[in-house]
């Protein structure tokens, strides 16, 4: 029996572990997002604040995975076994690509651009709306895709805290010492964190040629 | 809230200073009255303070002394933002929004004051018009597909849009052809005469200074050294001033050869 066939046979578990992986990820983006662009825009202007804050996001992101979701586990509030303890982890770890963007993109936006919007009698909202976050998009979207591929990859790891995904059949085949059940976990990941590359790509190259 | 009114000079300068935090003076004591429908030329070298002083009449800066007036009114008391309304404003790469059409660019301050969609759409294409830029050929172009002396005009056309009494103009033409900038002067000098608007303009090309002035400020290390008519400012005795007519004689000599 090839590996394609196991996948085939184990179809309903493959799909509802490949929705659980997507649940994980779209939960902990969600959550990344929420924070990482009020933060880097605030951060925008705040330069040495900025180095503190980018400063400890780097350092999360050198934690390694498996490590992080234990330290989450005895976490009051957050943490124990489960999903819940796993979004926040990878939310952590989403965070970095998506504040860096944030603030180099909007930094790089053309000072006369900014400086003739102030200028003409926009208010700071309308610069930020309406110019620099427009003008940066391309940059923030390229974060974006950074963290959600990472996402979907560290995510196989959660199934070590039980919050199922498609790492469950990447421990379960480490333990029976068996490629095909890894393998059902593997593929169907990797194809995911493809496709997600894939997708934002295009959109990235559409903000950007406009 | 509109900077016209009927008393006093459009704008004025009272011994005002700019400092940086690190408490260098970048403009110095500056006294300056402009008054209204005149061309108010900064003349100075890199560092002089132009750009400084140009920018505190709009607020993008506030003097660290003194007291700025804007037809009549102190400066401070103006909301920034109505006030930057009222005062069109271009610079030397038009600043234009690289995701915006030309049309969007050019509404830009009608649109923030919500004029209606039809009024903002006629008033467009008579800006394009005045510019020398005919709509049908340039309202739905991006800046991209512009040439730089096209862009200018843009600019020129988005800061008159909503018809501010004062334009603030730092090096317009200052990164274009030899060519291109003789002609955008010759259109811009007929148009501010047509338009009387109160200008204040910055340059370090003392050509343009005589040219487009009706008055010349000539700045020197954030100091003010003497306001001239442009006959005035060949014969000045001022060593500052005589620095930039040699400048000029000089390239009248290399002509001549």
């Amino acid at each position: 029996m090839s590996w394609f066939d196991f996948l085939v046979r184990n179809r309903d578990e493959v799909l509802a572990r490949t929705v659980e992986h997507i649940g994980l990820v779209a939960a902990a983006m969600a959550i990344a997002l929420a924070i990482g662009l009020p933060l880097g825009v605030a951060l925008v202007r705040r330069r040495n604040l900025q180095r503190w804050v980018l400063g400890i996001a780097n350092v999360v992101q050198t934690i390694p995975s498996l490590a992080l979701f234990g330290f989450l586990i005895p976490v009051p509030w957050i943490g124990g076994v489960g999903a819940s303890t796993a979004i926040v982890a990878l939310a952590l770890y989403a965070l970095l690509p998506i504040l860096r963007n944030t603030c180099t993109g909007i930094m790089g936006v053309d000072a006369a651009v900014v400086e003739s919007a102030r200028a003409m009698g926009m208010t700071p909202r309308q610069v930020l709306w309406q110019v620099e976050l427009p003008l940066a998009a391309p940059v923030l979207l390229a974060g974006i895709r950074v963290a959600t591929v990472i996402s979907i990859g560290v995510t196989t790891i959660a199934a070590a805290i039980g919050a199922g995904g498609l790492g469950v059949f990447i421990f379960r085949g480490v333990a029976m010492v068996n490629n095909k059940v890894i393998l059902a976990g593997a593929i169907p990941a990797a194809l995911l964190a493809v496709f997600a590359d894939f997708a934002l790509g295009l959109v990235q190259r559409r903000l950007a040629s406009r | 809230m509109n900077p016209v009114s009927d008393a006093g000079e459009a704008l004025e300068f009272s011994n005002v200073t700019f400092r940086l935090p690190s408490a260098v003076a970048l403009l110095s004591n500056l006294n300056l009255a402009v008054a209204r429908g005149e061309t108010l030329i900064l003349l100075g070298r890199s560092g002089s303070g132009k750009t400084t002083t140009l920018r505190l009449i709009n607020r993008l800066l506030e003097p660290s002394e003194g007291e700025i007036f804007i037809a009549g009114r102190a400066a401070r008391d103006w909301n920034p933002i109505q006030l930057r309304r009222g005062i069109g404003y271009v610079i030397q790469d038009a600043g234009l929004f690289p995701h915006w059409s030309v049309e969007r660019n050019v509404a830009l301050v009608p649109h923030l004051e919500n004029w209606e969609p039809e009024r903002i759409r006629a008033r467009v294409k008579e800006m394009l018009d005045l510019v020398g830029l005919p709509p049908a050929d340039f309202a739905l172009r991006k800046p991209s597909e512009l040439s730089g002396g096209q862009r200018q005009r843009v600019g020129v056309a988005r800061a008159l849009a909503a018809d501010p009494p004062i334009l603030l103009m730092d090096e317009p033409f200052g990164a274009l052809d030899p060519v291109t900038r003789a002609e955008l002067q010759r259109e811009f000098r007929s148009l501010a005469a047509r338009l009387k608007k109160t200008i204040v303009f910055v340059t370090h090309d003392v050509r343009e200074a005589l040219f487009l002035g009706t008055k010349i400020a000539l700045l020197s290390q954030g100091r003010l050294v003497n306001i001239y008519s442009p006959e005035e400012f060949l014969r000045a005795a001022e060593p500052e001033a005589r620095a930039f007519a040699a400048s000029l004689q000089m390239a009248n000599g290399e002509e001549a050869r």
